[in-house]
């Protein structure tokens, strides 16, 4: 059988007038597609390389380059799209598990997009957020069910109860965890220094923590994996939270690998494995098949850090995510986070990324509503993650029941990212998922700082304003405060899911 | 000089919780204590974790799990059995059990070392790891049951089968699945039943290298448990490394 090749995603289409040989994208394409020519002095391309990132169209200084999606390599056929045939044709000739990047992009319901928020009209006066005082902080960490005051010998009133280490976030967004390792060091410096300078806080994933990091620990949640990576007693008591990672919304169930090319002398150093080895992330914790066990690692934690510093755990939205959540608020976190299966990735089988899991939307309602009846909603907060693209799906979260969120895709965005769900080739053109130093100094984490920090400003001032519509003056009143939803165009069991009324009906 | 140096803290741990048992420890070894007995521990975890300036903490009695989890640099003497979790993700520092310890010993341990007198239980030495000069070391004088070594990336572990009951394997099945680093010697033969596909098996003491590496610890195990060194390592060992430094490497189209 003569071999096809795969079908050629793009085309580099070079306006050959414009086109000067200035050669700036030979150099910087970091998949190889445009190739010089020195005896005809013309620039070509393969076109079977290109993965679409748009980073030398960016570049170009005349504006030759046009990018364009490959419409005609196969017949349109909705059962048979391109990615499909595409796929088994790489299949056919490695035998190997097709691997992809970010989240999953297939057109499942965006239930986002089918729930409306409310305003006030008459009634209940709105709030004016640009002469009122709105609160957007939120503590996240375990909260007493009562709060018992006494008099001190002076006669002041003083606070009785012991309250549990909380984290203070000055706007109810976090970003969530990418390891050093799946993204370059610039990337990590851009979040932590934003998180510093923002006042939130940022999350090292399981990649352990470079030195130049360290400083920032007091915005840090320091993550431990099955793999332990990096996990020493300095590394525990730099971070403002531990993290416990049992699973991540791209991929649960599974653990991970991060192939020896990427482990490079500082990436070891940070991980504390050898320079150039595999690190690999067995699917469970060997040390927790039970959430017993689960209680038995919280509390080592804690044990640990001198019971400082809460200690939170992170699952992916499955199918029973709302008994498991009860038995880690059970079993002692301080937060939840739940990841719905929209949630990036630096690398994740394709075929687990696009049908495993459920959207965060369900698992946020769902777990709020279930700890709520079960009468332990104080004793954990719950972070919620999977792909959040605006303040309109943040305020939307925590309106269903989330403390706060974590973003990360739309961090990466704001840092360059093009979508090209290419992470695990390393080859990342914007400097991101990536440790070659050609390419990571793509990324200046000062630009990337100011970048990240006017996302969250943008999206704070629009969350003010969606609040001050509602007559609302606290984020905190808005936690879980369904009456303020409307679902439109959903059915009435995804409603009731939901736990919102239909757009139209009245309070 | 810090007086406490030489000063011995005696703690009673009867009727104590872990929480409890674990602050007098910390206590004790932030004022520089350096020698601390505990006696009527019953089954209080987490002893050694968090705890300061690397004492000798001598146990009576029966610790319970996650004995020196994320452990930097204490001594640890159980005079009997240990439960399961002991050495979980250490850093540095010795633990030694004179009796029978559980399940997922030495866990993603990577420095240290774990000497048990008797038997071990399922899942030890899963995900160990070297790294610089940190070599994480376990030493079992009985038997191991089903996943020895699993995710194995560095350090050493060896099996001793003493006192074995001919019908009793000295490993269970599963032992090195997913082995990518460190080594492994088992004091005789085992059969390929007993092994994961990610392991090879090597003719044991051909190699001069692994004799001394097998020697610098064996001994101090020996002596610690008085066992004769000779007689032991006369037996033949079986070597165990990982088939490839990535086992995973070709599972991927990309
Ligand atoms: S820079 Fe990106 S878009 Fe341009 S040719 Fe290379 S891969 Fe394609
Ligand atoms: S991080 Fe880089 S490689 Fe990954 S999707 Fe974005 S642009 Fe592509």
């Amino acid at each position: 059988m003569a071999k096809r090749p795969t079908p050629t995603e793009f085309i580099v289409e070079r306006d050959k007038d414009r086109c000067i040989a200035c050669q700036v994208c030979v150099r910087m394409c970091s998949n190889d597609v445009h190739i010089y020519d020195a005896d005809t002095n013309t620039v070509t391309s393969d076109n079977s390389k290109c993965v679409g990132c748009h980073f030398c169209e960016t570049l170009c200084p005349t504006d030759a380059i046009t990018i364009k999606k490959n419409e005609s390599s196969f017949k349109p056929n909705a059962n048979w799209s391109v990615s499909v045939i595409s796929d088994i044709t790489k299949q056919a000739e490695t035998g190997g598990v097709i691997l992809t990047g970010m989240g999953c992009d297939k057109p499942y319901t965006i239930y986002w997009d089918h729930i409306l928020l409310n305003a006030s009209q008459v009634t209940n006066p709105s709030i004016d957020p640009l002469r009122e005082p709105m609160e957007l902080r939120r503590y996240i960490g375990r909260k007493p069910d009562k709060i018992e005051l006494d008099y001190n010998k002076k006669g002041k009133i003083e606070l009785k109860t012991m309250l549990e280490k909380q984290l203070k976030l000055e706007v109810p967004i976090m970003f969530s965890a990418m390891s050093y390792g799946s993204v370059s060091l610039n990337t990590c410096i851009s979040l932590a220094k934003a998180s510093h300078e923002l006042g939130i806080f940022y999350n090292t994933g399981e990649g352990g923590l470079h030195k130049s990091l360290y400083k920032y620990g007091k915005n840090t949640i320091i993550q431990i994996a099955s793999g332990r990576f990096g996990v020493h007693p300095e590394y525990l008591r730099t971070g403002a939270a531990i993290e416990i990672k049992i699973g991540q919304g791209a991929k649960p169930g599974i653990g991970g690998h991060l192939p020896g090319e990427k482990v490079s002398k500082e990436v070891s150093e940070a991980r504390m494995i050898p320079e150039g080895t595999d690190a690999i992330s067995p699917a469970p914790h060997h040390d927790i098949y039970s959430i017993e066990d689960l209680r038995q690692l919280i509390h080592a934690l804690k044990e640990a850090t001198d019971y400082e510093k809460p200690v939170g755990v992170k699952i992916a939205a499955v199918h029973n995510v709302v008994p498991i959540a009860s038995g880690v608020a059970r079993a002692g976190a301080d937060y939840i986070a739940i990841d719905g299966m929209r949630g990036g990735t630096g690398a994740a089988p394709k075929v687990i990324r696009d049908n495993v899991g459920i959207p965060i939307e369900f698992a946020i309602a769902a777990v709020d509503a279930r700890l709520r009846e079960e009468g332990i909603r104080t004793k954990v907060s719950l972070i919620a993650a999977g792909g959040f693209r605006s303040s309109g799906d943040v305020i939307k979260a925590i309106a269903l029941g989330a403390d706060a969120v974590y973003i990360a895709t739309s961090a990466l965005i704001a840092l360059g990212c093009s979508q090209c769900q290419k992470c695990y080739t390393g080859k990342c053109n914007w400097g991101i998922a990536t440790q070659d130093p050609y390419l990571t100094k793509r990324l200046n984490p000062e630009i990337g700082v100011q970048r990240l920090k006017n996302l969250i400003r943008a999206w704070s001032l629009e969350i003010k304003d969606m609040l001050g519509g509602m007559g609302i003056n606290s984020i905190d009143s808005l936690c879980g405060n369904r009456t303020h939803l409307r679902g439109i165009g959903l059915s009435d069991r995804e409603l009731e899911i939901l736990g919102i009324k239909s757009a139209g009906e009245p309070q | 000089m810090n007086r406490n140096i030489s000063k011995l803290q005696r703690i009673d741990a009867r009727d104590l919780n872990y929480r409890e048992l674990n602050r007098l420890i910390k206590d004790a070894a932030n004022e520089g204590i350096k020698n601390i007995h505990l006696t009527n521990v019953n089954g209080q975890r987490y002893i050694g974790t968090g705890v300061n300036n690397a004492p000798k903490i001598n146990i009576n009695g029966v610790p319970g799990n996650d004995l020196g989890a994320f452990m930097d640099g204490c001594s640890i003497n159980v005079s009997g059995n240990g439960e399961d979790g002991i050495g979980n993700t250490m850093n540095s520092g010795r633990i030694v059990i004179n009796g029978s310890a559980g399940d997922i010993l030495g866990y993603s341990m990577r420095g240290g070392e774990i000497f048990v007198k008797g038997n071990v239980g399922y899942r030890v030495g899963i995900h160990m790891k070297s790294y610089k000069n940190m070599y994480p070391v376990i030493i079992i004088g009985g038997c191991a049951r089903d996943f020895l070594g699993e995710y194995m990336a560095g350090g050493l572990l060896i099996v001793l089968g003493l006192n074995r009951k001919s019908k009793n394997p000295i490993v269970g099945s599963y032992c090195g699945t997913g082995m990518h680093g460190g080594k492994i010697f088992i004091r005789g033969n085992v059969e390929p039943w007993q092994l994961g596909k990610e392991v090879r098996v090597y003719e044991p003491n051909k190699n001069k290298d692994d004799f001394s590496l097998i020697e610098k610890y064996l001994r101090q195990y020996c002596e610690l448990f008085s066992l004769d060194f000779d007689s032991i390592i006369k037996t033949n060992f079986t070597k165990l490394l990982p088939g490839s430094s990535r086992p995973y490497g070709k599972l991927y189209a990309y």
